[in-house]
């Protein structure tokens, strides 16, 4: 397979069309527009694609939850705002068992904010979102590789567990371009007695979120929880950078863990042993993984594009067997490696 | 030799309906069933439950049935014909459903022309939640939410769905009825018929707006919300055709 240069919005919509996406609608909002358009363009060329602009994110997500209702792979994309109003929709298709896959290309908040790259969309993407007693998968990819292999293994995610995906990358990540090879799609493993298609001469069928009963309603959320812990427990990824050696290790996920990777070189032609854990997926959390580090490992330093998210989840996996301390910029500023390498220098020289 | 005249239809489920004595959704999905079973269509209908009082519509329909979260119906329903244009999608909505937290939904759903058929009931209240305003709520109505009977300037006026609907390029049929007397009802099941086959036939979106009672939170015997829906509900929302393009529709349809 050849590389093809594509924009990480435009290898997204590419890699959900060759994973067997089949139905997307969205609503207009910067800076994922070219996700859309690029949907927009090239569903209707694929066999029986279905691409709706909708009136709403709200209208989108529901639409989504229909088509992957009736059967076939389906896709939204937002940014942060139109994120927020998707949540209901979110938790519908969780509490539903509907796979889906949600594509968050964040920008600055909170509120309408600005449309330039942030990553203060963590808690709501990685603690549900939306109400109730529900997880989301979410992939937190670092390249435009990893948007184009993770976008089309999200789907295959979202078949396996029947729960709605969710692929948190920013601005950043959406407008830049890489040279990409899209992989050889698996063949979809979903159950037609999933499928809501009519009932033929056969039994009718329902999906439904609401359970009046409250033992039903409990088993129901049991039966989600012991599906999580079943992901929790094989579905976390994470990449390891410089970590054999080093005394400081920086956490940073997406376009946050490119930067520190650029400060890591700077900081080790310095002769400082810096290294970098990197979740890829966000939730579930890589904890296990990462407090193992601790063994070892004592200074931790948690890099993010907010005022500090992801470092809950830090402190929860190291549970104090290490130190952590935490540089981030919100609001849209994204800090650059010499930055990053000047606030770890000073941090080494008071370590030492 | 006896003969069967009356009989469950085969598309209800053998369920005792949860409704109140006296609610309209009964016969409202009664006749829906009906006209199921005489199109033959029920192995290939899917239908869309809202939130609210038919919340519960899959324990008496037997057809496939996808709950929607309140107001979004039209938006489930258009991907679902969108992915299965074969099949014969229904959203079924209340007023608060379809003109107050749904309304940008359904609206859009019409506009775009979605070939799914809406069935609208509009007893001018929330039922479910206990009998507050809705969209569709008579000026002078006293609920819960307006305890001194709706007036124009806090609560804005009754919408006319029907006539608002019948305004957009997009819709092919839209009819507002009444199921207060056996010629209603009659009347009722023979538009619900013509917006399915207006779907069957691939004609676009239809609508029945379907003005229902419901003597429970209007705190009124049936009898007498019988008489207030001629008295006062059908003078605010007077029963009858508002669009019918169907027959230019099938032309449009035949020369392409």
């Amino acid at each position: 397979m050849n590389k093809v240069l594509m924009s990480g919005n435009n290898i997204i919509a590419e890699a959900a069309i060759r994973a067997g996406c089949r139905f997307y609608a969205g609503y207009p909002i910067t800076p994922q527009n070219e996700l859309t358009e690029y949907m927009a363009e090239h569903m209707r060329r694929a066999d029986a694609g279905v691409f709706i602009q909708s009136e709403s994110e709200i209208a989108a997500i529901n639409m989504i939850a229909g088509a992957s209702a009736a059967g076939v792979r389906v896709m939204t994309s937002s940014s942060s705002p139109g994120i927020s109003l998707k949540q209901e929709g979110i938790s519908s298709m969780a509490a539903c068992e509907l796979p889906g896959i949600i594509v968050n290309i964040m920008r600055g908040g909170p509120g309408l904010g600005n449309i330039l790259p942030a990553q203060g969309d963590y808690f709501q993407a990685t603690r549900g979102g939306g109400h109730g007693d529900y997880r989301t998968i979410v992939y937190g990819p670092g390249t435009c590789q990893e948007l184009a292999d993770l976008t089309m293994d999200a789907f295959d995610l979202a078949d396996k567990y029947r729960t709605p995906v969710m692929i948190l990358a920013d601005g950043m990540m959406g407008q830049m371009m890489e040279p990409v090879i899209f992989k050889k799609p698996k063949p979809r493993q979903y159950s037609e007695k999933f499928m809501l298609r009519g009932a033929g001469t056969g039994k009718s069928k329902f999906i439904r979120g609401l359970l009046l009963d409250p033992i039903d309603s409990e088993e129901h959320n049991w039966k989600l929880a012991r599906k999580y812990d079943v992901i929790t427990k094989n579905e976390t990824l994470h990449e390891e950078h410089n970590i054999e050696d080093a005394q400081l290790v920086i956490v940073a996920y997406g376009t946050a863990a490119r930067i520190a990777k650029g400060a890591i070189k700077r900081l080790r032609d310095q002769g400082m042993k810096v290294g970098l854990f990197r979740p890829i997926t966000l939730w579930p959390f890589p904890e296990l993984k990462l407090r193992a580090l601790s063994a070892k490992i004592k200074n931790f330093l948690v890099f993010e594009m907010s005022t500090g998210q992801m470092l809950d989840d830090v402190r929860l996996a190291l549970q104090g067997y290490a130190n952590i301390e935490f540089h981030g910029r919100p609001g849209g500023a994204v800090p650059t490696p010499a930055e990053l390498a000047n606030v770890i220098a000073r941090l080494c020289d008071k370590n030492d | 030799m006896s003969k069967t005249v009356f009989k469950r239809p085969k598309s209800l489920k053998e369920n005792i309906f949860h409704y109140c004595p006296g609610c309209g959704h009964s016969i409202v999905h009664r006749l829906v069933a009906e006209v199921i079973d005489e199109m033959d269509i029920r192995g290939i209908t899917i239908g869309v439950p809202p939130a609210g009082c038919a919340v519960l519509a899959y324990n008496y329909f037997d057809v496939d049935m996808i709950e929607a979260p309140h107001g979004r119906g039209p938006a489930m329903a258009t991907a679902i014909k969108r992915t299965l244009p074969d099949r014969v999608v229904f959203s079924y909505q209340g007023d608060g459903d379809l003109a107050a937290i749904g309304i940008a939904e359904s609206i859009h759903a019409a506009n775009r022309g979605e070939n799914i058929t809406v069935i609208f009931i509009n007893n001018a209240c929330y039922g479910m939640t206990g009998g507050q305003m809705a969209p569709t709520t008579m000026l002078k109505q006293r609920t819960t939410t307006s305890p001194a009977g709706r007036h124009e300037t806090l609560d804005g006026y009754p919408i006319n769905v029907s006539e608002i609907f019948s305004q957009l390029k997009g819709s092919t049929y839209i009819e507002r009825c009444i199921v207060n007397s056996p010629a209603g009802v009659n009347k009722t099941k023979k538009a619900i018929k013509k917006a399915f086959q207006c779907q069957v036939d691939g004609l676009g979106f239809s609508m029945v707006e379907i003005l229902s009672l419901c003597p429970t939170n209007w705190k009124m015997t049936t009898i007498d919300s019988c008489k207030w829906m001629d008295e006062v509900m059908s003078k605010e929302f007077p029963p009858g055709v508002f669009k019918d393009t169907i027959a230019t529709a099938k032309k449009t349809a035949e020369a392409t």
